[in-house]
């Protein structure tokens, strides 16, 4: 059984269309790419499978792990096992980094049927994460996101992703404002946390990121629709040529 | 977009304490004259120098009243209060009697057991004593005999006229003055109960000691008078909580505390302050007026206030210190929440007159709905108060994009020695914020109250520990409604 498939899926933002029927099928183990131009949609097919609010579905249907995905609340998307590491992770002033990450872990044990973790327990595994995303330990205690930089903010991300352990984690620019070290260990982070069963959707405008962590298929989106999917090969064809052609081929069409 | 729903839900709770008790009470008739005082006072078989008290704040507030000088400063909006048409006393028609709980209405008993508040002292929280008031008087106070032991006065207001008057005549209005403002002068004039503590030298309360208000009488204000004093080197940890029915027509709570420390004094003051708030639309709730001020008298003294504020449809309170004794010690923190329509002006005064004096001041605004929340405090250093400090932190969230909060900061120093620090900010609780922790699995409902506790945790660290826990409940209630 594919973990997700998306069939046919249309969604306005605002009452615009800005999905036209997308298709997707990501398998166990699979590392897709998503790749397009400014405003193709990439962001808001991640928002879409997150069931973040606002995103109106107009059409089509999203199986994940075989159930209808579009009639879960988010924090049960979560739950099943999607994790979504945000463009602009969002900052809670008063909340530590700790305790947020294991109320959440907890929340998703609960959902599960398994006991919650208490801090003893749950302390080291988060400090092993932090130390895979090369963070000082001091940050457990800092309120989540507050006056962390661009780059911290993103390894955050990442710790997060590696504490909840997620089946499938959709990781929307999370190499947008990174320089090239924080770039590295990001995906140093990401690429430790790659199994066999567990897939990853990477959303993204360049193809640096593909450069550390290796997709299995790369996807083009542009203006709603998947134009042209193909092997890692696609993502440096984009790199070398941009996405005009992409949209010259719109056009011509 | 929908996801201002979200918020508006999660922020739709209902007032739980809204019931009323069918209790035959004795109420005199509306409205305000010399007769009324007249009357107040001989139902208190009070002696002379109260009535003459009364009378001289009477004359006072009639006099306010026609110079129009009901204060118009704070950041809130409301009708003219008609004080001609308020029942200014209003009492259970079984005479209760500090003796027995057999002499109480049971219903008004059952009142208190429905708001967990039990006046049974075997069913009670060891280690906490209850005064109880019921509309105008205090109906019972528990563990009196057992406080007695150590030398502690606890009892209501009333019986602390009868029994210690020279006490009352000492430190009655020496704090708060029958002419201080508009609502502390009627309060004066009509107060009809409200609690008394007494620590002798040297003695540390053994219990928290706690007055549960409650209203229940139509039309009727409550005006209650707390005098808490310590003796040197004595301690008490006092504590208030309050609602009321819900009614569609605006009620008036115009209070006063009065605490006076000796030196090397403590008190530390709670509050959970949840009248009803009135209704989505804004309509009904109580008037919260009240006067609040502590004097640390003596050196090295200490007064703390920590309010919880989440209900009254609008709440004009800054409970104050007066640090006269050097090396007194101020302290303030507040949580004020305001939901729909409820407005709240609410902050301290810092009066630094001793030398070395210090000063702390923690405020937490929460505004949901179209709530308005105002912080308001003044820190004053005086001439002589060499050495004085003061630091203050004042927070506001909000809920939502149609509330509203304020801080109005007065400072002013005389002494060039002082040191003042002032740090303030102003975050939201916005969806993205929201939906971050749903996507991290958890649900809105956790998301807020994670939020929001995370705000408050400077303050509820500060209150003995089962009200910290029972204030964090109520939170959640005004809040959230869905949170069980």
């Amino acid at each position: 059984m594919s973990l997700l498939e998306v069939r046919d899926l249309h969604a306005n933002v605002d009452g615009k269309e800005i999905l036209k029927g997308i298709d997707l099928v990501v398998n166990p183990g699979e590392i897709h790419s998503i790749m397009g131009p400014n405003g193709s949609g990439k962001s808001t097919l991640a928002a879409v499978l997150a069931r973040r609010e606002g995103y109106e579905v107009t059409k089509g249907e999203v199986l994940f792990r075989g159930k209808d995905l579009l009639e879960m609340k988010p924090e049960d998307v979560a739950c099943e096992g999607l994790f979504l590491a945000f463009q602009y992770p969002v900052e809670v002033p008063g909340i530590s980094n700790a305790y947020f990450l294991r109320a959440a872990l907890n929340a998703q044990r609960k959902y599960r049927g398994e006991d919650p973790l208490d801090a003893i327990d749950f302390l080291p595994v988060l400090k092993e994460k932090m130390k895979l995303l090369e963070m000082e330990e001091q940050f457990q205690s800092r309120s989540v996101n507050e006056g962390f930089s661009g780059g911290e903010k993103k390894r955050n991300e990442i710790v997060q992703m590696a504490v909840l352990e997620p089946t499938l984690a959709v990781l929307d620019e999370t190499d947008s404002g990174l320089d090239i070290d924080a770039l590295r260990v990001v995906a140093n982070g990401v690429n430790a946390m790659r199994r066999e069963d567990r897939s990853m959707i990477l959303v993204t405008h360049y193809q640096r990121l593909l450069d550390y962590i290796v997709p299995d298929y790369v996807h083009v989106l542009a203006n709603g629709r998947i134009v042209k999917s193909g092997g890692p090969e696609l993502a440096l064809e984009l790199e070398r040529e941009g996405y005009g052609w992409v949209e010259e081929a719109l056009a011509a069409k | 977009m929908t996801t201002v729903n979200t918020i508006q839900d999660l922020t739709g709770g209902e007032y739980k304490w809204g019931f009323v008790t069918p209790v035959d009470e004795d109420n005199i008739p509306r409205g305000l004259s010399e007769e009324t005082i007249r009357l107040i006072s001989a139902k208190k078989n009070e002696p002379e120098f109260m009535l003459e008290w009364r009378l001289k704040a009477y004359r006072h507030f009639m006099k306010l009243l026609k110079e129009d000088a009901e204060p118009k400063w704070a950041h809130i909006k409301f009708p003219p209060v008609n004080y001609q048409d308020i029942i200014y006393y209003s009492a259970p028609k079984k005479k209760p009697s500090a003796k027995s709980l057999d002499e109480v209405d049971p219903e008004v008993l059952e009142a208190y057991n429905k708001l967990g508040i039990s006046l049974n002292e075997q069913k009670r929280l060891q280690g906490v004593a209850v005064d109880a008031v019921f509309d105008s008087v205090s109906v019972a106070t528990t563990f009196q005999k057992k406080l007695a032991e150590k030398g502690v006065i606890f009892c209501s207001f009333s019986d602390a006229v009868q029994k210690h008057p020279d006490l009352v005549k000492k430190y009655l209005g020496s704090v708060v003055p029958y002419t201080d403002n508009f609502y502390a002068t009627l309060n004066a004039a009509v107060f009809s109960d409200g609690s008394f503590a007494y620590i002798p030298k040297g003695v540390r309360c053994p219990m928290e000691l706690s007055t549960y208000f409650r209203i229940n009488a139509a039309d009727s204000g409550q005006f209650e008078r707390t005098l808490i004093v310590v003796e040197e080197g004595g301690y008490a940890s006092y504590l208030e909580g309050c609602t009321a029915p819900k009614r569609d027509k605006n009620q008036l709570h115009a209070a006063v505390v009065e605490l006076v420390a000796l030196d090397n004094a403590q008190i530390k003051y709670s509050t959970v302050q949840n009248w009803y708030p009135g209704d989505k639309e804004g309509k009904g709730g109580i008037y919260n007026f009240v006067t609040k001020r502590g004097k640390c008298l003596g050196k090295n003294s200490k007064i703390s206030w920590t309010q919880v504020e989440t209900g009254s449809a609008i709440t004009w309170k800054y409970p104050s210190v007066i640090l006269m004794g050097d090396n007194s010690v101020g302290e303030f923190y507040s949580v004020a929440v305001t939901n729909n329509y409820q407005q709240a002006d609410t902050g301290t005064k810092m009066i630094h007159m001793g030398k070395n004096t210090k000063s702390t001041i923690i405020s937490k605004g929460i505004s949901a709905g179209h709530a308005q929340n105002s912080y308001r405090g003044q820190v004053k250093i005086m001439k002589d108060a060499t050495g004085a400090r003061n630091y203050t932190q004042c927070d506001s969230l909000l809920i939502g994009d149609k509330c509203g909060a304020h801080t109005f900061p007065y400072i002013e120093v005389r002494n060039s020695s002082a040191r003042m620090e002032h740090e303030a900010y102003t975050s939201k609780v916005g969806d993205d914020q929201i939906f971050y922790f749903r996507q991290r699995g958890l649900s809105a409902e956790e998301a807020l109250t994670m939020i929001i506790s995370g705000f408050c945790k400077q303050v509820f660290r500060e209150l003995p520990m089962e009200f910290a826990v029972e204030a964090q409940k109520l939170l959640g209630v005004s809040l959230e409604g869905s949170v069980g």
